[in-house]
């Protein structure tokens, strides 16, 4: 999907605003967003994909007026309506009667222990078993093919039609533009591919500097 | 820059402290979160999980080559040998700063950062600014950040776009000679392992 947030290369997003000894979590909210988002995954059977699709679809306008754990927030939303956890308004009536201090009681007694070892073991989209063949070989030259699906994908805009070079073979992983649609994972090779920053950018980037970008075998051509 | 932030916001914070218990209570009540796994959560991204694990895994390879060697090889396994693995980290690639190449990392589809070894990203990372502009003219970018990279050096910019995490291994500065490797992990910074820092 063309969408905002496939911004790599856009003009006009002015100064980067860095904020000194920023907190991990500047309220208390953002956190609880973060955890309800990785409990939520879990409880509800969704993985990234889904959820950065749904991102996708927020309006240009919405989307660069929000902050990003506004914006999982709503993906979050959505995908509860999409999946009927909760329908619309049974969301928005509980927000309207949700009050400071009326908080989920606790159900469990993990320890922040138990916690670690359950991120530290991750969730990884690597499919190293599924035997799938790579099409293309480190030191090949590739060209990205020009395609601009409605749907989620993974190739930047800005990669599309030009030529780079296979510089890692990743191995194999689940294809976000099928699994993000209840398409099935596809696994497949994924590669970082090294662009010369003048073969994406034209004359007036710097000739010595390049671009490497992870692109999906789906997504790559023979040049 | 705390107005700053708040303005960033398209409703106010409370409104979102609402929405966001509101919508807690309504999948604890299903089952389909635990309110104090959220709690641990918060917890561990607040206290253990954050660039100094990174800064460890630097200082290890600025120590031992051997290790070095097996970091730039297979950066999964090699950060697992302190310790260090998981979320948004389950398939890592270090790529190393040298005389020739100065790497800098980016996701310009959305905010991918390695959560493992940096924590969880800043503002500023997850920003259109620095999605937009730090793969378009990465040498403007980085001297905003008070770095000009010599034009002898190829300014290599990984934009993060699948499920591959990335994080820089900085050059060693000449004031790490003869140091500890705790006293080498103090030297080194959260943007320096994204690359928009000399360490």
């Amino acid at each position: 999907m063309d969408g905002i947030h496939d911004m790599g290369g856009m003009h006009g997003f002015g100064a980067i605003a860095r904020e000194a000894a920023e907190p991990v979590f500047h309220a208390d909210w953002e956190g609880r967003a973060l955890g309800l988002l990785l409990q939520a995954a879990e409880g509800m059977g969704f993985v990234d994909d889904h959820l950065r699709s749904r991102i996708e679809r927020t309006p240009p306008d919405a989307y660069l007026r929000l902050s990003y754990y506004q914006l999982w927030i709503r993906a979050l939303e959505t995908l509860m309506i999409e999946r009927g956890v909760a329908g619309a308004e049974e969301i928005a009536e509980r927000v309207a009667a949700t009050r400071e201090g009326g908080r989920a009681p606790g159900g469990s007694d993990l320890s922040l222990d138990d916690m670690a070892a359950m991120v530290a073991a991750g969730a990884s989209t690597k499919r190293p078993d599924a035997g799938v063949p790579p099409r293309f070989s480190v030191g090949e030259r590739v060209r990205v093919r020009n395609d601009h699906p409605f749907h989620h994908t993974r190739a930047p805009r800005y990669t599309r039609g030009r030529v780079g070079e296979i510089v890692i073979d990743h191995g194999i992983f689940v294809f976000p533009d099928t699994n993000s649609e209840q398409q099935g994972e596809a696994p497949q090779h994924c590669y970082a591919v090294r662009f010369a920053a003048r073969e994406l950018w034209g004359p007036s980037a710097p000739p010595q500097d390049s671009l490497c970008v992870d692109l999906w075998d789906s997504y790559l051509e023979p040049a | 820059m705390a107005d700053q932030h708040h303005h960033r916001h398209g409703e106010p914070e409370s409104e979102m402290t609402l929405r966001v218990r509101a919508i807690e209570q309504l999948l604890a009540e299903k089952g389909l979160v635990d309110p104090t796994a959220i709690d641990r959560l918060v917890e561990l991204y607040e206290t253990r999980v954050g660039p100094h694990n990174g800064a460890r895994v630097v200082a290890r390879a600025w120590s031992d080559p051997a290790y070095k060697a097996r970091l730039l090889e297979n950066g999964t396994e090699a950060i697992a040998e302190l310790g260090i693995s998981g979320l948004q980290g389950e398939n890592m690639v270090v790529v190393e700063n040298t005389q020739a190449i100065h790497n800098v990392v980016v996701c310009t589809l959305c905010s991918c950062y390695p959560w493992p070894v940096l924590g969880l990203p800043p503002v500023w990372y997850k920003s259109p600014p620095y999605r937009s502009r730090v793969v378009r003219e990465p040498r403007a970018v980085l001297a905003e950040f008070g770095m000009a990279v010599p034009a002898e050096q190829e300014v290599r910019v990984w934009d993060s776009s699948a499920e591959i995490r990335y994080m820089v291994l900085p050059q060693r500065p000449a004031e790490g000679e003869g140091l500890d490797e705790e006293a080498l992990a103090a030297l080194v910074t959260r943007d320096g392992m994204i690359g928009t820092a000399p360490v």
